[in-house]
């Protein structure tokens, strides 16, 4: 029922400039009440049993949220500089809003839904909804941009969806269950027949991965990232690839139960690896501070398909940590490179000097930002890569573990002085400092994701039910 | 009859998405896949009559539209924007190659796809290793032309061949999923068309050896 609210929510969307903001709100308070629901009293069904809600659900929602929130609260600020420089007109934002809107909508949705093809059809009308929000600004880059993400995605998108077809074949030659409903699925999964369930767990790895910034089929990604709008880019990459990683979770329990722990692992350790290699050989020498932030969402998507791959609930709940603090961290930087793009206008990191000096309080926000990142406490992030490295140890994915941990460590070097280049060091031009007002969605966000890694509040509870059904029973 | 006429379709399909590949000019690969579509749509409406069920039918005569009519259409009307000369699609691997590669693809296809048969063995499950070499070689087709327009045709050859394996096994989806899976297509061709007219109004050319502003 309180799903069915979401989307009433959603259905009244007007252009004006805070409706997007407050309906984010609205999202993030219905995820609240829904959590509370759901750790009373259990999973929650709604529409024609079309809609579902269980921990993992409602904490995905919560994460749509609050990113949701702080990407839509520096949307005015956003376009009000834009329309100033010429660069946007109030149709663009109109529309932008308009498709924001369909974004998060089609993104609740997809954690929302209870059957695996509804998860598929809500993914991919993300990349349909996001395809002109990527293309907004019409220049070149943004056009190829967009085409990329477009034919990437849809493609990798496409093996999801054989894999679907195949998973219900094989749903529909196993006892006790037919259709692609994942709750059934995943109580029945034994029941699978091993060789086809293979194939189709493979795909639907490989598919949703795509989506989700994983090695191999990654290419899109930098390129969306960097050309996209600031609050767009911080939506896709603050929620929209723990969305499809979300899909890749409900998958596993699946192949758990059909294969046993060690098929999906080792598919997701691989994946996982190639992803954080990926990310340190090209963090190291990134001259663009937007790809940057880029190459490092593709980083922390691994760190959680790698969580994933150990399997253990102290790795769930740290991933699905991991997945939270990421959002609200990344949310924040991409906005806050979007305000020094603004500024400075190139993304050049060797454009943009002595940022500290002319733009005080936007430098702190950004250099406390890239440290979350960088995964140093007091941020969640480290309590959650803390975790996971943990867990790794304890599963005795002992040189996994080392390997992913250097690559962490080197990418979180890269990434340091890569930001102290752009914040320290004398300003390259000589203009006055202009004192810029810092929009709070920016600093919120911030102390969101350290308030997090301190005290977790409510979470813990919350976290531990959406990991028990995900953990491996070994 | 049902067997001949079902495999008769399954190969219409196979033939057209090894024509995609043979033939260079944009205008014969656009009717090819229309074919394409139409050969999809006899082979829903061959399991619809062996299965004597309404509702396939009903869907047999949708697939046909959107894909021998919509879609063809769409992409027909993408390229009248393109002027004469531009009508050449290039491959990065030439002809035989791609032939061969197809040839690799369909053994690939027939290995990797035999649990699927052997799950429940009858002649449309049979069938299932030609949808596999169907997206195999839409896939092939997306990452070796060089013009917008062919990729799409790839993109849209993984697409039929998937509709076809889903046919193939004979087991329903879902009406929500079915209806939802045509309409992201749909949509998908659309704004895939629009970022074609954008990208020839900024290049001048669909030409994707001209997209190389983005990279590390």
């Amino acid at each position: 029922m309180l799903g069915a609210l979401v989307h009433l929510a959603f259905g009244w969307r007007r252009a004006t400039t805070w409706v997007s903001a407050a309906s984010a709100g609205f999202v993030l308070a219905t995820a609240i009440v829904l959590a509370v629901e759901v750790s009373r009293s259990g999973p929650v069904t709604a529409m024609a049993g079309l809609l579902r809600v269980d921990a993992l659900s409602a904490f995905m929602v919560l994460v749509i949220g609050a990113v949701g929130l702080v990407a839509t609260a520096a949307t005015p600020a956003y376009f009000r500089a834009e329309i100033d420089d010429g660069r946007a007109t109030a149709r663009t934002a109109a529309r932008h809003s308009l498709l924001v809107q369909l974004f998060l909508a089609t993104m609740a949705l997809a954690v929302l839904a209870a059957n695996l093809g509804v998860v598929w059809v809500a993914v991919e009308a993300t990349t349909i909804v996001t395809a002109f929000l990527v293309g907004q600004r019409r220049t070149r880059a943004s056009v190829e941009a967009a085409w990329k993400y477009v034919v990437i995605c849809s493609a990798g998108i496409a093996l999801a969806l054989l894999g679907t077809i195949v998973l219900n074949f094989a749903a529909a030659h196993a006892p006790g269950t037919a259709g692609l409903d994942l709750a059934t699925l995943s109580a029945h999964a034994s029941g699978l027949n091993p060789g086809v369930t293979r194939i189709a767990i493979a795909l639907l790895v490989l598919g949703f991965g795509t989506k989700a910034g994983l090695a191999p089929l990654h290419a899109w990604l930098p390129d969306a990232h960097s050309q996209a709008p600031a609050p767009v880019s911080a939506l896709m990459s603050g929620v929209l690839l723990s969305v499809a990683f979300y899909a890749i979770l409900r998958v596993k329990v699946i192949s758990d139960a059909a294969l046993g722990a060690g098929f999906a692992r080792t598919l997701l350790t691989v994946m996982a690896l190639a992803s954080l290699a990926l990310a340190a050989s090209l963090l190291i020498g990134q001259r663009d501070y937007k790809r940057m932030l880029a190459y490092s969402s593709i980083e922390h998507l691994g760190l959680v398909a790698f969580g994933a791959a150990i399997g253990s609930p102290l790795a769930l709940t740290a991933a699905l940590l991991h997945v939270f603090g990421h959002g609200l961290a990344k949310a924040v930087l991409f906005l806050g490179a979007g305000r020094v793009l603004q500024f400075t206008g190139t993304s050049q990191i060797d454009g943009v000097r002595g940022l500290i000096a002319r733009h005080p309080a936007l430098a702190t926000t950004f250099g406390f930002g890239v440290l979350a990142l960088a995964g140093l406490p007091p941020f969640s992030l480290f309590a959650s890569e803390l975790g996971i490295v943990r867990a790794g140890f304890t599963a005795g994915l002992g040189w996994q573990t080392t390997a992913a941990l250097a690559l962490v460590l080197v990418i979180a070097a890269a990434l340091i002085t890569n930001t102290s280049r752009m914040l320290l060091g004398a300003p390259s031009t000589s203009d006055t400092p202009a004192a810029t007002p810092i929009p709070i969605a920016l600093a919120g966000g911030l102390l969101a994701c350290a308030v997090l890694g301190i005290v977790a509040g409510p979470l813990p509870a919350l976290l531990d039910l959406a990991t028990q059904p995900l953990a491996v029973t070994r | 009859m049902y067997v001949q006429l079902l495999d008769l379709a399954c190969g219409a399909l196979l033939l057209t998405a090894v024509l995609v590949l043979w033939r260079r000019e944009l205008v014969v690969i656009i009717r090819v896949f229309a074919l394409q579509g139409a050969a999809l749509a006899v082979l829903v409406g061959v399991l619809a009559a062996h299965e004597n069920s309404a509702e396939l039918w009903a869907v047999a005569l949708g697939v046909f539209v959107l894909r021998a009519g919509v879609l063809p259409y769409l992409l027909r009307r993408a390229l009248a924007g393109a002027g004469e000369s531009r009508r050449e699609a290039s491959p990065l691997v030439n002809v035989s190659a791609s032939l061969l590669a197809a040839a690799a693809l369909t053994l690939l296809a027939y290995a990797v796809s035999q649990p699927l048969v052997a799950l429940a063995p009858s002649a449309a499950t049979q069938a299932i290793p030609v949808g596999v070499t169907v997206v195999l070689i839409g896939f092939f087709v997306l990452v070796t032309r060089r013009r917008a327009l062919s990729q799409l045709v790839g993109f849209l050859l993984m697409d039929n061949g998937i509709t076809a394996v889903g046919f193939l096994t004979t087991t329903s989806v879902g009406l929500v999923v079915e209806l939802g899976v045509s309409l992201d297509v749909l949509l998908a061709v659309l704004v895939l068309q629009v970022l074609t007219t954008r990208m020839r109004e900024t290049f001048g050319d669909t030409d994707l050896d001209e997209l190389r502003e983005l990279r590390d």
